[in-house]
């Protein structure tokens, strides 16, 4: 039996593969970060239930990693699909990581000699990490990976520190990246999402104004693992921020030509409800208020968390999208200028932090992917899906499946219950073939 | 305290979980705590012990100091045991032999105010811990024959696409519908979303390939009477309309079946005139080519819905009401057609698109407010419909030639019965409940799920996702040795046992039957684990591996000692 290929490592390729391989088919992750985990392991709590995030995540991570039928390939991209269904030949592309993962014995040595600082990305650009570095303590694998943009050795080609503070030989710069050829039954294209950058919208500040920021940077900020240790603070002066205020459909929902995306992402109405309601529950004297076009409650039990983030802990919902945010400059506090729809009343508000829920957008590798792998994409780049009621999660491409975020926004549920249905079209046509081999 | 040289070798890691634990508990001064316990040989604290290099080292541990029990004092067992068990394993102990004390939930979440408090439970808790992982034996476990019947209830697009999935993968799936045909809610629908393809045709495609799988039998006009039994052994009588009462075993259970459409009796004139219809009937008469002389079209959408009674959006109406006006709309371009809404809940893609090819086509809609929902009154040559829109702040007042109203996905009337029969609850609207959001397709009773509209409301492409995906979780098992139901079950002792057969009748899972000598005799591979034999047992002959009296006392023991400063 062939395996089954399946790019991208986050909740719904990592969930895929664990199904997949529980059933005895081998299987190849092929997560283009150095580990894997995707979003979700950025993110503080889930919605509705309210459960910490890396706490679901990481037995999932772990298992898949440790699995004797998965071969995880961090650092790689899929550069080639020759062949057909139940017959695949794919090509995957390993870039290096300059440290050999087998002989590392994890001491950390390297990261604490490393002289150079960049900012994190795992923590959305709060504080700095090294140019060799583990992004989080969770992280699968567990063992550093060297950022060659940033690293000295490469740049100036003078500093050898990490290589001289290792003690087992493990720092490898003269790693070449690598390619690996495998036959597949079928590939899963799991690659998820990317966060809209809310730069474009000039009138809400973002990046002009340090207390304007997105939801994978308020998710950091309230994460007990986060720079702040769950401190709600300011990134202006580090202050608790007191007023908080949401501004939902940034970027999502747009008509405005150049900018954003027509479609409704889906899931912000509750990401935004669920850090409020974090954020109520932490700070009960701070005053939240969510700026909204529509409220889309409709998964289950997303209604009860709306009612609670309006009656039980008082956020306060305005219907309205704010036309601006301006800044004071002395203070960095922030007003915003909207109408209140439900009245007509032009209002402004003054707020400590703002945050802009933005629109959830394909990656953009799926470009170089869906032309690698020959399938088609939708007009905004989400990998299209040729029939839903007889191919379900089939694309355009006999034997190449989607799910999750990657055909499109959805939350974490919906996801989990396409990698498992992914995962049995898959792992049928695996059999099929098989069978017709045997 | 040195081990004793007869008590095994305890060794305990305690997680700081980051600032989790950490933040709250005195974990250093834990750690000295613990390493006073009777039969601990090493103690450790980490920052995060499920991360990768917190297994490597409980597994390096268990080696260089011969550990042979291990006490992982960190979060809650019931995402996290697996790990560590893995990780004993890999460090060479039998999985059986670590308990976990849940020192994050139970102490510094809790008692996040009270540092010292949760520092003195976190104490009490891995004490206990300790106690109980003295005494835990080892176990292996048995493998599980597979049982390859599938019982699927519900003939709609879920069940069935569960059925195809399953009969590829070699299962032989029996599936029972209640009505005399295949096809449930699709049967009345025109026009699917999101590719707007005829739902006859559809939905003939799936049913064609389901008839002519030989892996698949179909009971129409049947019901499931009683079920019995559990996971890899169900027992179900399913009565048909015309045949007798068939017998079937089967080794899981998907419960498909779907959810009816609110009759909105009393709301808007519903019931009193005919121009006042539902989705589901507008759907009807699309599909029959009945609706004729219709020139202004009002819809309302949540309707019986997002309100007291009913306090949830029930996902798909307003795709339903913008597919229906949009192909209102390229029937007779001059139909006016109005949706009257409270939120739109298009979302995604496709919903967007629909959403903006309705109003291109001239689909006008307009919001109302909860507390001000519109009026409709029959008038002898249209329906008038009042609504007072906030965004312009006026009444408006629209003739209509019918008033479709778009009312939600309910709960079927069976699913009460199921429920009890199957021991499957029901979530506190009436759908099925899964055992957590984040496993959504995990239940309360191992061996049987529940997807599609049985679970929550959802359009025909998600139900078709969920029924692949249950059917894609009801395989899992068909190629694993693992139980997967952990190391509680029963054991017998023959020669306590007086036969007297109290067990065998309290038994929920027809694990205990009666031997060749009329004594009692568990089958741990259908056991759960639930314990209640052992509590009823008038000769005190039934134990429950990995709880038993002795590990049970050790623990009160612990905590009591430790209450009196013992």
């Amino acid at each position: 039996m062939k395996p089954v290929v399946i790019v991208g490592g986050g909740i719904s390729g990592i969930q895929a593969s664990l199904i997949l391989a529980n059933r005895g088919i081998e299987v190849h992750l092929v997560e283009k970060a150095p580990y894997i985990g995707g979003v979700m392991a950025q993110l503080d709590k889930t919605f509705p239930t309210m459960n910490c995030c890396i706490c679901i995540l990481e037995p999932k991570m772990v298992e898949c990693y440790r699995h004797s039928k998965i071969t995880v390939h961090t650092l790689s991209e899929v550069t080639k699909v020759d062949g057909s269904e139940g017959n695949f030949r794919v090509k995957i592309t390993e870039r290096p990581r300059f440290v050999d993962v087998s002989s590392c014995t994890r001491c950390g040595a390297c990261v604490e000699k490393c002289p150079v600082t960049a900012p994190d990305e795992f923590q959305a650009g709060f504080g700095s990490r090294k140019a060799i570095y583990i992004p989080f303590p969770q992280a699968v694998p567990y063992a550093p990976t060297l950022d060659r943009g940033n690293c000295l050795h490469f740049n100036s080609g003078d500093c050898t520190a990490c290589e001289k503070a290792c003690p087992t030989g493990a720092i490898r710069y003269e790693q070449e990246p690598k390619t690996v050829s495998l036959n597949a039954s079928s590939i899963i294209l799991a690659t998820g999402f990317e966060q809209y950058d809310p730069k474009e919208m000039g009138e809400y500040g973002y990046r002009r104004y340090a207390n304007v920021i997105t939801p994978l940077e308020l998710e950091r900020l309230l994460s007990p693992y986060g720079p702040t240790g769950g401190e709600l603070t300011r990134p202006s002066d580090g202050k608790v921020a007191n007023r908080i205020a949401f501004i939902q459909c940034v970027g999502s929902r747009s008509h405005r030509p150049g900018i954003g995306v027509p479609y409704c992402s889906g899931i912000c109405c509750m990401y935004a409800a669920k850090e409020a309601v974090t954020i109520k529950e932490k700070y009960p004297d701070s005053e939240v208020t969510v700026f909204y076009i529509d409220i889309k409650a409709f998964g289950k039990d997303y209604q009860s968390l709306i009612d609670k983030a309006r009656k039980e802990m008082g956020v306060r919902y305005v219907r309205g999208k704010p036309g601006e945010v301006r800044e004071n400059p002395s203070t960095k506090d922030l007003e915003i200028l909207y109408e209140d729809t439900e009245t007509g009343e032009v209002g402004r508000k003054e707020v400590d932090l703002a945050i802009l829920s933005a629109a959830l957008l394909p990656r953009k590798e799926n470009a170089a992917l869906a032309k690698v792998a020959g399938v088609d994409l939708d007009e905004y780049g989400f990998f299209k899906v040729r029939d839903p009621f007889l191919g379900s999660l089939e694309t355009t491409r006999d034997g190449i499946y989607v799910c999750g975020c990657s055909r499109g926004p959805r939350d974490v549920s919906d996801s989990l219950v396409e990698a498992y249905a992914t995962a049995i079209r898959a792992s049928s046509d695996t059999r099929l073939k098989g069978t017709e081999e045997g | 305290m040195p081990a004793e040289s007869s008590s095994p070798r305890v060794g305990v890691f305690i997680c700081r979980c980051g600032v989790d634990i950490g933040g709250v508990v005195d974990v250093p001064e834990l750690v000295e705590y613990v390493k006073g316990l009777p039969g601990v040989a090493y103690a450790v604290e980490d920052s995060f012990a499920c991360s990768t290099s917190g297994l490597e080292k409980i597994e390096g541990a268990i080696k260089q100091h011969g550990l042979e029990r291990v006490v992982v004092a960190a979060c809650t067992p019931r995402t996290h045991e697996a790990v560590f068990q893995s990780a004993c394993e890999r460090g060479g102990l039998n999985r059986y032999l670590v308990e976990m004390a849940n020192i994050r939930e139970q102490c510094s979440w809790v008692h996040r105010s009270d540092p010292r408090a949760a520092t003195e439970k976190a104490k009490g808790l891995v004490g206990m811990a300790v106690a109980k992982a003295r005494l835990l034996q080892p176990w292996e476990e048995p493998e599980v024959k597979a049982n390859p019947n599938i019982l699927i209830i519900g003939g709609g697009v879920s069940g069935l696409s569960s059925a195809l999935s399953l009969a590829d993968l070699g299962f032989k799936v029996h599936i029972v519908e209640k009505e005399a045909e295949l096809g449930g809610m699709l049967r009345g629908l025109h026009k699917l979303f999101p590719t707007m393809q005829d739902s006859s045709e559809s939905l003939q495609g799936i049913i064609g390939q389901v008839w002519h799988n030989r892996n698949i039998t179909i009971h129409t006009s049947s019901r499931v009477r009683s079920v019995g039994g559990t996971i890899s052994n169900f027992e179900v009588e399913v009565e048909s309309g015309r045949k007798a009462v068939v017998r079937l075993n089967v080794g899981r259970i998907i419960v498909a079946t779907g959810a009816d459409v609110l009759t909105p009796h009393g709301l808007y004139g519903y019931g009193n005139d005919d121009r006042i219809v539902t989705q589901l009937d507008l759907e009807g008469r699309l599909k029959n080519g009945t609706l004729k002389g219709v020139g202004s079209v009002v819809m309302i959408q949540c309707v019986g819905s997002r309100n007291d009674e009913r306090p949830y959006c029930s996902r798909i109406c307003c795709n339903t009401a913008l597919k229906n006006a949009q192909i209102l709309k390229e029937i007779n371009p001059d139909m006016d057609v109005y949706i009257l809404y409270r939120d739109l809940l298009t979302h995604g893609v496709e919903s967007s698109a629909l959403e903006l090819d309705a109003k291109m086509k001239g689909v006008k809609l307009i919001r109302y407010r909860a507390e001000n929902p519109p009026e409709v009154t029959s008038g002898d040559d249209a329906v008038v419909v009042k609504v007072f829109s906030p965004t312009v702040n006026e009444e408006m007042i629209l003739r209509a030639d019918l008033v479709v109203l778009s009312t939600p996905l309910v709960p079927r009337g069976e699913a009460s019965e199921l429920s009890g029969m199957l021991g499957l609850p029901l979530d506190s609207l009436g759908f099925f409940k899964e055992a957590h959001q984040l496993s959504p397709l995990d239940f309360a009773t191992e061996g049987i799920y529940a997807c599609g509209a049985a679970r929550a409301p959802k359009d025909a492409v998600e139900s078709i996702s969920e029924g692949l995906g249950v059917a894609s979780r009801a395989a899992e098992y068909k190629f694993s040795r693992r139980r997967g139901r952990g190391a509680a079950f029963a054991e017998i002792d023959e020669k306590k046992c007086s036969g007297c057969g109290i067990c065998i009748e309290l038994c929920p899972y027809n694990a205990i039957k009666k031997n060749e000598i009329g004594i009692s005799s568990a089958d741990n591979t259908l056991c759960g684990g639930c314990g209640v034999c052992a509590a009823s047992c008038p000769e005190r002959a039934i134990t429950i591996h990995s709880f038993t009296d002795d590990q049970l006392e050790a623990q009160l023991v612990a905590a009591i000692g430790r209450r009196l400063g013992k």
